[in-house]
């Protein structure tokens, strides 16, 4: 057995095993429904309630990616510029600081103001809320780039974007993918708080309802599935990277978190 | 074998493409480079003029630090100098009125491409081939990257990527790159400095077969003159810090030269010339 499968398999089994000690636990102490539901009932619960929350967990998967794909647009756009230019880097970097140290919480009530309860805010918060990890990795992608690397390019004559292109762009690659597992989650967080606070749709709003209905295990229903979703969408980015940018890690197989 | 390496002798024939372009391939009229300003000013290279004419192969050799980079750079465009003209092809550097081609002290192939790609890279960027790289990059100049590679004795490696070649293959690729969009102007940085001396003899050999292959100028800037020596038909001589050339002698042994060469009489008699030299304008 080698280093990696028998990770996965202790991994595995300590997942298992965290499930089988809630459950053992639940039932040794005679905890109530009401306060811990056992992993069972919780796992009766989702597949009794599918049909009512698969429309719920496609709004929220929606109001993520779309927020998310906003906020890597201009992420990407806000990235190279700041990144190419040591005078734009300088001065909008404090305002970039104070943008990204704003609890996203903060602006909910916000949109709601502009936009009314529903989707659309779930989308712009999921948006704000991802653009600065992505910004800053871009731009440090991009100014940390050897300048060995340009005079390659510039003593063939290249302009200046021809250089981004070829040099700059892709050997910010690493940092844009390493931030983009980093958006993608904050983006889920962003979309589902959103929900939470001013929505009548998503995972968000059911674990609201349900909680104020006492409907304690759809609650922890909607906690697993928004847990499982997360990590799904981690995966996927994380499998994205490696693809794309092997180069940089040497094909290992170590690089996960 | 006929070895003449008498240091003061006429410019080698085979140097001078005459007639076809009047105009020099490279001038420098009294270049300077100075970084900073005030009292914090370096100067990197005195006025220094040199003349190269087509067909050319020249090696500039001086203790570290003389500004044998500097003028590389000049050539190359990467920096402009802070008095005087340098003229490529007749016209100022920026003009890129020749096609240039670099291979500098470190590989530096770029880590997220394979060595192939990375050999094409000056086909994407320079006239005409640009126009058509889409078009040629799995075709034409595909074909084109797997000749050279393979007069280098790189086959097979073309699918590579950087970190999984030696610092030989990588200097071999680099050499590749330099020499893929038929550069009309060679600029070489030490690019044999760091390898070992049998892969540095051996790729010496390579660098005479492509240059007597396509017959470009050559400015090699070295501080090895057996290298200087095999290799060029002129060698230039600069001092210390600031630099300026202080003496310009051709090498009229005849080309192709053989490797073993390099430890007849007659060749270390002339790198001790050169030696001699340097070691003088050191102490000075």
């Amino acid at each position: 057995m080698t280093d990696s499968q028998r990770i996965r398999l202790l991994s595995t089994s300590l997942i298992i095993g965290f499930f089988l000690m809630w459950e053992l636990l639940c039932i040794i102490l005679n905890v109530s429904d009401l306060v811990l539901p056992r992993p069972s009932e919780i796992l009766v619960t989702m597949w009794t309630r599918f049909p009512v929350l698969w429309p719920h967990i496609l709004q929220t998967l929606y109001s993520t990616l779309f927020g998310f794909s906003l906020g890597v647009m201009i992420g990407v756009t806000l990235g190279v510029i700041v990144g190419t230019s040591k005078i734009a880097y300088a001065v909008a970097y404090p305002l970039l600081v104070g943008f990204s140290s704003i609890p996203k919480v903060a602006v909910v009530p916000i949109f709601v103001l502009w936009f009314g309860s529903g989707t659309t805010p779930a989308v712009l918060t999921a948006m704000v809320i991802c653009v600065f990890p992505i910004v800053v990795n871009i731009a440090t992608g991009l100014a940390t780039t050897e300048p060995e690397l340009e005079d390659v390019l510039k003593t063939l004559g290249a302009s200046k974007t021809e250089i981004l292109w070829n040099v700059g762009l892709p050997r910010a690659m690493p940092y844009f993918f390493a931030s983009l597992k980093v958006a993608i989650t904050l983006s889920f967080v962003g979309a589902v708080l959103s929900e939470t606070v001013a929505s009548n749709m998503g995972i968000g709003n059911v674990m609201m309802t349900a909680s104020s209905n006492f409907q304690v295990s759809l609650v922890f229903a909607g906690l697993i599935i928004l847990a499982l979703m997360g990590v799904a969408l981690y995966a996927v980015f994380s499998m994205l990277e490696r693809r794309v940018t092997g180069w940089a890690t040497r094909g290992n197989d170590i690089a996960i978190t | 074998m006929n070895m003449s390496a008498s240091i003061p002798a006429p410019a080698p024939p085979q140097a001078k493409a005459a007639g076809v372009h009047p105009r020099p391939a490279l001038e420098l009229q009294d270049a300077s480079v100075v970084f900073g300003t005030g009292d914090t000013a370096v100067t990197a290279l005195s006025p220094t003029s040199i003349r190269m004419d087509r067909g050319d192969f020249l090696a500039l050799v001086g203790p570290s630090g003389c500004g044998k980079s500097t003028i590389l750079k000049l050539v190359s465009n990467l920096i402009q100098p802070s008095s005087g003209l340098v003229l490529v092809g007749g016209k100022e550097a920026r003009a890129k009125e020749l096609r240039i081609g670099m291979a500098f002290q470190n590989p530096t192939m770029l880590p997220w491409l394979t060595i192939e790609r990375n050999i094409m890279m000056p086909l994407k960027i320079v006239s005409p081939f640009k126009q058509t790289y889409r078009k040629d990059k799995t075709g034409a100049f595909r074909d084109r990257v797997h000749a050279l590679l393979k007069q280098v004795g790189l086959q097979g490696f073309a699918n590579h990527y950087p970190w999984q070649l030696s610092g030989g293959m990588l200097q071999r690729s680099n050499l590749c790159r330099a020499l893929i969009h038929e550069p009309d102007l060679l600029l070489l940085d030490e690019p044999f400095g760091a390898l070992d001396q049998f892969t540095r003899e051996e790729l010496w050999q390579i660098m005479q077969d492509l240059y007597l292959d396509r017959k470009p100028t050559v400015l090699l800037v070295t501080h090895d003159l057996r290298e200087a020596g095999y290799l060029a038909n002129r060698i230039c001589v600069m001092s210390a810090r600031p630099g300026r050339i202080i003496s310009d002698e051709p090498v009229t042994i005849p080309q192709p030269r053989e490797i073993g060469m390099i430890y007849s009489p007659e060749f270390v008699e002339m790198t001790q010339g050169l030696r001699e030299l340097i070691a003088q304008v050191r102490s000075t």
